[in-house]
């Protein structure tokens, strides 16, 4: 795996990035090559507009937001560095992880998975979901085809249903006890970027049953 | 008591099934025929022979032998269930499907006692009647999201599992049979690997049968049920496949070849047969608005019809049935009323019942009645074959399936999932069908089959839930759906196909999200009438969520109409009110309040409890309230939101544009008739008056009461009570309205006429489905 090992040596500060987020070095690889191949004038960092060009983003209800939260506050590029953190979040959660009581929680352990997702509701990044921003999420989701009143019921059911503290807003252990009952597989998600060319062959079953007595 | 009762009838039933279910066909009906043609020549010749007496009770049993003996074997069989819940403490020891075998055993003993031949499982029967029911109540309520998720662990043992099984037991039998000391020399490796293919099917039917007592966690639910389902094909493959090849004689590569791109042609042209069909149901459906009493008709042809045209090529009936069942489903339920679609699932419930209890019965007669042909070694060897490939092959999959699995199956799942690989009577009715001609070990067969079946059910069934128990394997979360779930499930489905295109790479999400722009584009117009097809997933579930909670709030007591969908009948309407401007359009209920709300609840539930129809949990008994009331807060909280709505609209001298009519909202009033709502005005539509004990007013209480009387109250529905339905009469209202809504009322009483209108209450009772 001469080339692999070359293209590794290309990539800065490559072994404290695998070990931050725990790819392998192959899947490093493969996001490398997504990076360059998103990065079409060769910077060496991701800009809004990169993101921008993807189409299938654009046409994702909550695209901008996605976007949004590659770019840490008041920066407006993203490098290699922080792409593959970002999507660090996205790995399977390790089972048979050792637990080591110092050091920090792994990018993509369930609660940080669960507060990513929470960061996308919260815009303003007050640490609660308010009325508005649900608003907003609804309406991103549900397009033109639904009026506001219909809206606000949504919202006021929603926030009614998870609001435990009764300030009206869905904090983030609000946020984590609503989803703890979830049949489906909310917080298992997760992606799995194969190995370089097998990807498009493999079967990435993104998102299993849960299993309750994990969470 | 009861139960003594109940074994009477019993008993005269069976015992008048006997001379019945013995009487023999021919000789029957040509005595019958023989007396008609004399009775015939009688009349004819009447005046010249001597006459006979006017027969006034006459006997003729023969014409109606048949329905009769159906509906006396339906009708045993819906006793025998009810039976078994009458003995709770029987039905947590065995499951259902074991005491039906024995029942079926003792009526089949008793038949046989009585001298005469007990009716055997006609294959015929079974696939084209018994078999359906099943199959389209287990297809139409499969849920999808569970069973896409997991398809590739389902497949897996659907078909390398069953082919596994069956050349494994295919293969050892023969080997077995070619040991010297055993008289099977006889059976050759074709019949063998038949054999094989044929036991090695899990059945659906004995695998719900006992899997819904014992309320497994969904994921090993639709794990086991998936395979059994989809396992058919395989099967239906395996088993024409070597039927031909024992007639024909000889098997060449090319034969093995095209077994298998027969396997693919009957699988996928099963389910494309099915999806056909389902779209056409779902189109159908789309021009019922008119005849919504035929609606569930539409469904059952078309499915009974996928089914049948699926048979007709010889391709996997089973998955075309899932196939139409699943690919109608989203499309009718939005174009059918509330009324048809319970129909359709109490229907599909009953019928797949009987048709359980009834299969289950027969496989007891027929143990009884068939041609038994023991030996010993046969038997045992298949049992413990067949066991044995069942572990292997499970613990095989599993080991190559968690590679590719982000929930791992864990050692219990797996146990699980090789215990609960029951067989049932499929396997028995396709061994039936075998021509004794070609297959003379056919009896050895049928006799090695009935012992497995029975081993699995019995031991395996009745085994399985204290295993359960003890592996303390998880079971069924019983929690209700919640708006919140259904938003963050999108949300997340959103987040994932967003980063998978990210990363470029074409996963899972990124083909759902295509398949659903393209669901949403082009066949969701096609195939849903009106309004619908615009309606996102999310607030077609919405609706439904509050028709429930609606209908709770009837059932508990609260008014008689809810228009809880009157927000969005409010929205549809062409004029937008203009809202004065609230941060928030709820007020904040202080501690006082709730629990002045607890009290009104309490003592007005009190009231109308003579009146309720149906006493669930939700009526009150103590203090039960203390945990619906979040619930009963929000249900509230929308009544005043609405009223004070209502109230705003009544400032416009103007009518406003009738609502319309989508399905959805029409749903909500329950009433199938969408011309009961014309063009009435909005003034006419009934609210809840809720006047609150509050401290400004306090004979507000006594004032509810006095309306009460005097308002109009629709035919017989609840009343005395605070929370009653009635159009807001304008001049009494001035008084009661606290000081914020006093401009409203000097408008209302310009508009409203309360008088006339309130009595046009054409709504009767619409709201108890």
């Amino acid at each position: 795996m001469g080339s692999t090992n070359s293209t590794l040596l290309k990539i800065p500060n490559v072994e404290v990035l695998m070990q931050e987020t725990g790819f392998s070095p192959a899947h490093i690889i493969r996001l490398h090559d997504r990076f360059k191949a998103l990065d079409k004038e060769g910077r060496g960092h991701l800009c809004p507009h990169d993101f921008g060009a993807i189409k299938e983003l654009a046409m994702n209800p909550i695209g901008d937001r996605i976007i949004g939260a590659f770019f840490s506050p008041g920066k407006e590029t993203v490098d290699f560095h922080t792409f593959v953190k970002i999507l660090a979040h996205f790995r399977p959660v390790d089972k048979d992880r050792p637990k080591e009581p110092n050091s920090p929680e792994p990018i993509n352990s369930r609660s940080n998975k669960l507060k990513f997702a929470f960061q996308l509701y919260d815009q303003d990044k007050d640490g609660k979901i308010s009325r508005d921003e649900l608003l907003q999420v609804l309406r991103a989701m549900l397009g033109m085809q639904v009026t506001d009143e219909q809206l606000e019921s949504i919202a006021d059911r929603t926030i009614q249903e998870a609001d435990l503290d009764r300030d009206d807003t869905i904090s983030f252990e609000e946020f984590r006890k609503a989803c703890k009952h979830k049949r489906f597989t909310m917080f298992r998600f997760c992606i799995r970027p194969g190995e370089r060319k097998l990807m498009l062959t493999l079967c990435h079953w993104s998102s299993e049953l849960q299993d309750q007595h994990e969470l | 008591m009861e139960l003594k009762m109940f074994i009477l009838v019993l008993g005269l039933l069976v015992g008048s099934l006997m001379p019945l279910g013995g009487a023999s066909g021919s000789p029957g009906s040509g005595t019958g025929q023989d007396e008609c043609k004399k009775n015939n020549g009688d009349e004819k010749n009447g005046n010249k022979t001597t006459k006979k007496s006017f027969p006034v009770l006459s006997l003729n049993y023969e014409n109606v032998r048949l329905p009769f003996e159906i509906s006396l074997w339906v009708l045993l069989a819906s006793l025998m269930k009810l039976g078994f819940h009458l003995m709770p403490r029987l039905s947590s020891i065995v499951p259902e499907s074991c005491l039906l075998i024995v029942v079926g055993l003792l009526v089949g003993g008793l038949i046989k006692l009585v001298g005469k031949a007990p009716p055997v499982l006609e294959s015929n029967i079974f696939f084209f009647y018994l078999l359906p029911p099943i199959i389209l109540d287990a297809g139409y309520f499969l849920p999808i999201r569970q069973f896409t998720e997991n398809l590739g662990t389902i497949l897996m043992f659907a078909v390398v599992g069953t082919l596994w099984n069956a050349f494994f037991v295919g293969g050892l039998l023969y080997g077995v049979c070619q040991l010297e000391g055993t008289n099977l020399a006889g059976v050759n490796l074709l019949s063998c690997l038949l054999f094989g293919s044929v036991i090695s099917a899990v059945d659906p039917v004995a695998v719900l049968a006992v899997f819904e007592e014992i309320h497994i966690n969904e994921l090993l639910h639709i794990l086991v049920f998936g395979e059994s389902l989809l396992n058919d094909a395989v099967t239906v493959v395996l088993y024409h496949l070597f039927e031909e090849f024992t007639n024909a004689g000889t098997i060449t590569v090319t034969d093995g070849f095209l077994g298998i791109v027969c396997f693919l042609v009957v699988s996928l042209g099963g389910i494309v047969v099915g999806a056909i069909y389902g779209i056409l149901a779902a189109f159908t459906s789309r021009f019922t608005s008119h005849t919504r009493v035929i609606e569930p008709l539409f469904i059952f042809v078309y499915s009974y019809m996928a089914y049948l045209s699926a048979e007709v090529f010889h391709l996997s009936g089973i998955m075309a049935l899932i196939a139409c069942g699943a690919v109608m489903r989203p499309y009718v339920e939005a174009n059918i009323s509330h009324k048809s679609h319970t129909t359709i699932k109490y229907f599909l419930k009953m019928w797949s019942s009987v048709s359980d209890t009834l299969i289950f019965i027969f496989l007891g007669v027929s143990t009884v009645a068939g041609p038994h042909e023991w030996n010993w070694i046969f038997v045992v060897a298949t049992l413990v074959f067949c066991l044995v490939a069942r572990v292997l092959g499970v613990i095989g999959l599993t080991f190559v399936i968690n590679k590719f699995r982000i929930v791992k199956l864990t050692s219990k799942d797996q146990f699980i999932i090789a215990y609960g690989g029951l067989r049932g009577a499929i396997a028995f009715s396709l061994v039936y069908l075998l021509n004794p001609k070609h297959f003379p070990m056919r009896n050895m067969f049928l006799t090695a089959i009935i012992t497995v079946i029975f081993f699995t059910v019995f031991v395996q069934g009745m085994t399985i839930r204290p295993l359960v128990d003890l592996l303390a394997v998880k079971k069924k979360q019983e929690t209700k759906r919640s708006i919140n779930e259904e938003i963050h499930t999108q949300f997340l489905d959103h987040l994932l196909t967003g980063i998978e295109d990210i990363c470029g790479h074409y996963g899972h999400h990124h083909w759902k999200d295509k398949l659903n722009r393209f669901n949403k584009k082009y066949v969701k117009k096609c195939l849903i009438a009106g309004e619908r097809s615009k309606e996102p997933q999310l607030i077609a579930f919405y609706h439904k969520m509050e028709m429930k909670q609606a209908i709770e709030l009837v059932e508990s007591g609260g008014g008689s109409k809810l228009p809880s969908a009157m927000p969005s009948t409010v929205s549809m309407q062409n004029i937008q009110p203009k809202k004065p401007p609230q941060d928030r359009a709820l007020p904040q209920l202080s501690k006082a309040r709730e629990e002045e709300i607890r009290k009104i609840l309490r003592t007005n539930l009190q009231r109308t409890r003579q009146r309720l129809r149906s006493y669930n949990r939700h009526t009150l008994i103590a203090d039960p309230f203390e945990d619906g009331l979040d619930e009963i807060l929000i249900k509230r909280k929308k009544m005043k939101e609405l009223e004070k709505k209502i109230s705003q609209m009544n400032n416009y001298l103007t009518v406003p544009a009738p609502p319309a009519d989508s399905p959805s909202v029409a749903r909500a009033r329950l009433a199938s008739d969408p011309q009961a709502w014309g063009l009435k005005s909005v003034t006419e539509i009934p609210t809840i008056k809720v006047e609150l004990v509050s401290p400004q007013n306090p004979e507000s209480v006594k004032v509810v009461d006095e309306f009460s009387k005097k308002g109009s109250q629709p035919k017989g529905s609840e009343e005395e009570g605070g929370l009653t339905m009635r159009v807001p009469s304008s001049e009494k209202q001035r008084k009661d309205k606290t000081p914020d809504e006093e401009p409203q009322p000097r408008f209302m009483r310009c508009l409203s006429d309360p008088g006339p209108a309130a009595e046009d209450e054409d709504e009767d009772e619409p709201f108890l489905p």
